[in-house]
């Protein structure tokens, strides 16, 4: 591990000194990575809306459930685990993958990938407890907001994780070359991104909630 | 190893950053759920505590997990593209609150 | 539930006269095109050179055809609701039925607004912006024809529902709970979500596209402040884009919920709340009408910088005032629904910031008016537009201003006093600005210029019949009368709805002249050939290359010094000089990923429209596929050889120099 670290670090310093203003042909790995920033720049607006929908809508339980009736914060607090950890370990596979290390990759990336897939198996089996007692999305508003915005993060975790397995297969399949790379640097991208939007759901979500 | 391929410098981490990153999220989520499990703490206080470590921890995972910085090129321009969202989310969701409880007090909702 | 979902054949609106015809002249129209394309043969030609095309400047091209084919249909809507009001006075029935009216003027403002609008500024941005900042190509090719075909698809969709079904009733805000299933049981407000929806995805591509190949393909030497005035607008207006357009889409997926799963964000029961749906909406809508108007503005001030023969005047403060009204244009959206009742400080709040925004506008037209003075400027046509917009867009801004006071606003709130301030703006605004700008670089694009006769005549058809049809709609608004009425029964308003009518026949002509003045001057375009690649002695980079320019635009990517960077080119002689050789030239490959996506995902959001599931299954899982497909596809790329390139450039340069030296310009 501590030559790979000082390794990266080399690197991160020659590439601290490089000035690459010739752009004479597009597509290279930086415009790829700054233009999927840019795109997750725009799910943050998209997770906004339906964070400022929530925050409008959480106290209209119509006389059913609120959300201090339905959380179970030990339960929050394993799945958040789950992606806490999976963020540190994706992180290590991407300093494996720009080591050019083919297996760690894959054993870094296979472990993400099943903290990831607990994370939305959890997630599956609160909705199905909560639609199972009755407060399904069409309970109130606050189920509808709640379950969309719960859903939305779950739906891009799963799309993360449909995305990492077809990577997975391109890396043992092709190795690590440069496009793969870059669309690993992507992926990790959107996962943590993905941590920090759960930061928000469960602070605003599942602790205000809970209070 | 072959080192000579560049890389994007967005992507770049090392292991003693992600570990300390690790340990400071692990520490600004245990903290707020503990505040908020015990039930010991005054309302106030309990959603105050939540939304500082949480601001905190974004900024903890957009340093040592997405690595925005104010140095390299892409650093500074993946910063300054998160600094815009950021300023027009807390706009668009700050008003939006604020039209809509203004309204529902209107209403004596 | 039926193995076709809700569709049937009484989904065919047979009984309506008015639908029958338009579906009998769409047919006869598709046959004759389809006979003439197989006569010539050439589905080849449209297949390699458009369809599948990555280049932005035929993209370009696409995203103003359909453009044009949208404001066909929509001023088709736009005509009929003027007569409709001109026959339905006095207590008459006039000559279309409530449900059909309604469906007219919600399609009317959809597709003005998203799909003849928005691809027309998409398409001139797509053709100009990669030229003016000396690049190659966008950043993201592919996208960049996904991006149009999503466009398409949603524009497809819309005209689909002329055939099946219905489209909303709702107006084209589609505010609940009028919207929602209790009140909109029919498909008309599925079709609205899923046409919205689809093209709002390609624009929001197009944002992120465009936008990286702003900040990462320049030119060498070409700072941020020495980018194009245009290039600049249009640099604001994506991120405006991608700012406001991630909203619209979660809130009609929330309206989706609402619809097809039974959630509560907007309906009446349940604890909804259908003002969220209005707050959300605006917060997208307002940065939309930015969105539509500052590439506009940009348009504005290369023309008149051009046709002076000056540098703009003021270009900093230019985009600094692009910025402050892109900024300004999120904090001001409540003035839309100042009456919803919120609080007095809300309301105080949100009319002083729409006060201000009219700041930095006043700040533009004094920088144009200072551009001009002193200039010898040409009476063109792009020129004419230029003017028209000035006084036009400056009574609208005026009656904005006049409508942000919430006081003002509680009286003409929702009456024809708000259509025309708002006409006045978009058209006066955003369409002049967008005709202005087809005409100043249609040369550009198809490589001849337009007729000067007909194209002044089209001019002074628009704006003296946009005059006498909207500003009758002022009086109307303080006469009381409110949009969206189907027939009138009030004795002092007729003689207004007449005008109005009339207005609308002479901008009919106007549209008449410009169809005209494209087959005039495709008939004369050898007397009218630009084979300088510069007919307006330019200013900026797109005027470099020769028109239409080759699929790589410049065969040496130009160094920058200065803001008017071809005109400095010029003045040190530095232009039309061919090289003994060239390098390879790196391009993207055609790709057929992007029509097949648009394919299926049209196949996808028709079958949900209709509830059949398994189609729309396919349809997903087909985009999916095939996206998967083409993004781990690495055979995506090609070069130009060197022999190639010297060989176009040098029969170019020669004609270009022929040109300068005749005009006796030192070369």
């Amino acid at each position: 591990m501590s030559t790979l670290s000082i390794n990266v670090e080399a690197e991160n310093t020659k590439l601290a000194s490089h000035d690459d203003h010739a752009h004479d042909h597009h597509d290279t790995s930086g415009d790829t990575v700054f233009g999927f920033w840019l795109y997750l720049m725009t799910d943050c607006l998209l997770f906004a809306s339906f964070f400022a929908t929530y925050a409008v809508l959480f106290m209209n339980t119509v006389g059913g459930v609120s959300g201090k009736d339905i959380f179970e914060l030990d339960f929050v607090a394993v799945e958040t685990a789950a992606l806490l950890i999976s963020s540190i370990t994706f992180g290590f596979a991407m300093i494996c993958a720009q080591g050019q290390k083919k297996a760690l990759t894959l054993i870094w990336l296979a472990i993400t990938f099943c903290l990831g897939a607990a994370f939305i198996g959890m997630e599956i089996y609160e909705f199905t407890h909560l639609i199972e007692h009755g407060n399904g999305p069409q309970g109130s508003a606050f189920l509808s907001s709640f379950f969309a915005l719960v859903g939305l993060h779950g739906l891009h975790v799963t799309a993360g994780l449909i995305w990492m397995t077809i990577l997975m297969i391109e890396v043992a399949r092709r190795g690590l070359g440069k496009p793969t790379v870059t669309r690993l640097m992507c992926l990790s991208l959107f996962w943590h991104f993905l941590d920090i939007v759960w930061i928000c759901v469960f602070s605003v979500v599942y602790l205000m909630g809970a209070m | 190893m072959n080192h000579n391929e560049t890389h994007n410098d967005a992507s770049h981490g090392t292991v003693k950053g992600y570990l300390i990153g690790f340990v400071l999220a692990v520490i600004l989520t245990v903290i707020p759920f503990y505040v908020v499990m015990s039930g010991d703490f005054s309302k106030v206080t309990t959603l105050w505590t939540i939304i500082t470590l949480a601001v905190i921890q974004i900024w903890v995972h957009l340093k040592y997990f997405l690595h925005l910085n104010f140095i390299t090129e892409e650093g500074r321009a993946n910063t300054f593209s998160f600094l815009f969202s950021a300023l027009i989310i807390i706009m668009v969701v700050g008003l939006s609150v604020w039209i809509i409880y203004e309204s529902n007090a209107m209403m004596m909702y | 539930m039926s193995f076709l979902g809700k569709l049937s054949l009484d989904a065919i609106p047979y009984h309506e006269p008015i639908l029958v015809f338009t579906m009998a002249a769409i047919a006869i129209g598709g046959i004759v095109l389809f006979t003439l394309i197989t006569k010539y043969n050439k589905w080849g030609v449209l297949w390699r050179d458009w369809i599948t095309s990555v280049d932005h400047k035929r993209l370009g091209i696409m995203y103003i055809f359909v453009a044009l084919v949208m404001l066909f249909r929509g001023f088709s809507d736009a005509i009929m609701m003027r007569t409709q009001l001109a026959l339905a006075t006095s207590g008459a029935p006039g000559i279309l039925p409530p449900e059909h009216y309604d469906q007219i003027f919600t399609a009317h403002g959809v597709i003005m607004i998203i799909f003849m609008a928005m691809p027309f500024m998409i398409g001139l941005m797509n053709i100009i912006l990669p030229l003016q900042i000396g690049a190659r190509d966008v950043a993201f090719p592919f996208l960049n024809n996904l991006s149009f075909w999503l466009t398409a698809s949603g524009a497809i969709l819309i005209n689909i529902s002329l055939v099946f079904g219905e489209f909303a009733k709702t107006g084209w805000v589609a505010y609940p709970p009028l919207s929602e299933l209790t009140f909109s049981p029919g498909v008309g407000v599925d079709y609205y979500i899923w046409a919205l929806q689809i093209s709002g995805l390609g624009t929001l591509l197009t944002a992120v596209n465009f936008l990286v190949t702003v900040f990462k393909m320049r030119a060498p030497g070409m700072t941020l402040m020495k980018m194009p005035i245009f290039t600049w607008t249009c640099t604001w207006a994506n991120i405006l884009i991608a700012a406001s357009f991630p909203i619209l889409t979660a809130l009609l997926a929330m309206l989706t919920l609402d619809r097809y799963l039974g959630f509560h964000f907007f309906t009446n029961d349940g604890g909804g709340n259908a003002m969220m749906y209005i707050n959300l909406f605006w917060a997208w809508g307002h940065p939309e009408v930015y969105i539509l108007v500052l590439p506009a503005f940009g348009i504005f001030s290369e023309i008149i910088s051009t046709f002076t023969s000056k540098r703009l005047f003021g270009y900093t403060s230019m985009i600094y005032a692009s910025g402050a009204i892109s900024i300004l244009g999120f904090i001001v959206w409540l003035h839309h629904f100042f009456t919803m009742g919120s609080s007095a400080n809300v309301n105080a709040f949100f009319g002083v910031m729409t006060m201000i925004i009219a700041v930095p506008t006043g700040v533009k037209l004094f920088n144009w008016l200072f551009t001009i003075y002193r200039g010898r400027l040409q009476m063109t046509v792009p020129v004419m537009w230029t003017l028209g917009f000035m006084v036009t867009f400056t009574v609208g801004g005026m009656t904005g201003v006049l409508l942000a006071i919430p006081g003002a606003d509680y009286v003409l709130h929702n009456s024809l006093f708000l259509i025309a301030h708002f006409h006045n703006t978009i058209i006066g605004g955003a369409v002049f600005g967008y005709l202005a700008g087809f005409t100043f670089w249609f040369p550009k694009a198809m490589g001849f210029k337009l007729n000067v006769r007909w194209g002044k005549a089209a001019f002074w058809f628009w704006i003296v019949g946009f005059f006498v049809a909207f500003m009758p709609l002022y009086v109307l608004g303080f006469l009381g009368m409110t949009r969206r009425l189907n027939h009138t029964n009030n004795p002092d308003w007729n003689i207004w709805l007449y005008i109005a009518a009339g207005g609308a026949v002479l901008i009919m002509f106007g549209i008449i002249c410009q169809v005209v003045q494209l087959f005039v001057s495709f008939r004369d375009r050898e007397a009218l050939d630009d084979e300088t690649g510069d007919p307006w002695n330019g200013h900026t980079l797109e005027w470099a290359t020769s028109s239409p320019p080759q699929a790589y635009n410049f065969a040496v990517i130009p160094e920058v010094h200065d803001i008017d960077a071809w005109t400095d080119m010029k003045e040190k002689g530095q232009v039309y000089q061919s090289k003994a050789s060239y390098e390879a030239i790196h391009m993207p490959k055609n790709t057929s990923a992007g029509v097949l996506m648009g394919l299926t995902l049209t196949i996808f959001c028709f079958a949900m429209i209709w509830h059949v599931w398994w189609l729309a299954i396919v349809g997903l899982v087909g985009a999916i596929g095939v996206f998967i497909k083409r993004c781990y596809s690495n055979d995506v790329d090609y070069y130009v050889q060197p022999e190639e390139v010297l060989a176009t450039e040098n029969a170019f340069n020669l004609s270009g120099s022929a040109k300068i030296n005749s005009k006796g310009i030192k070369a």
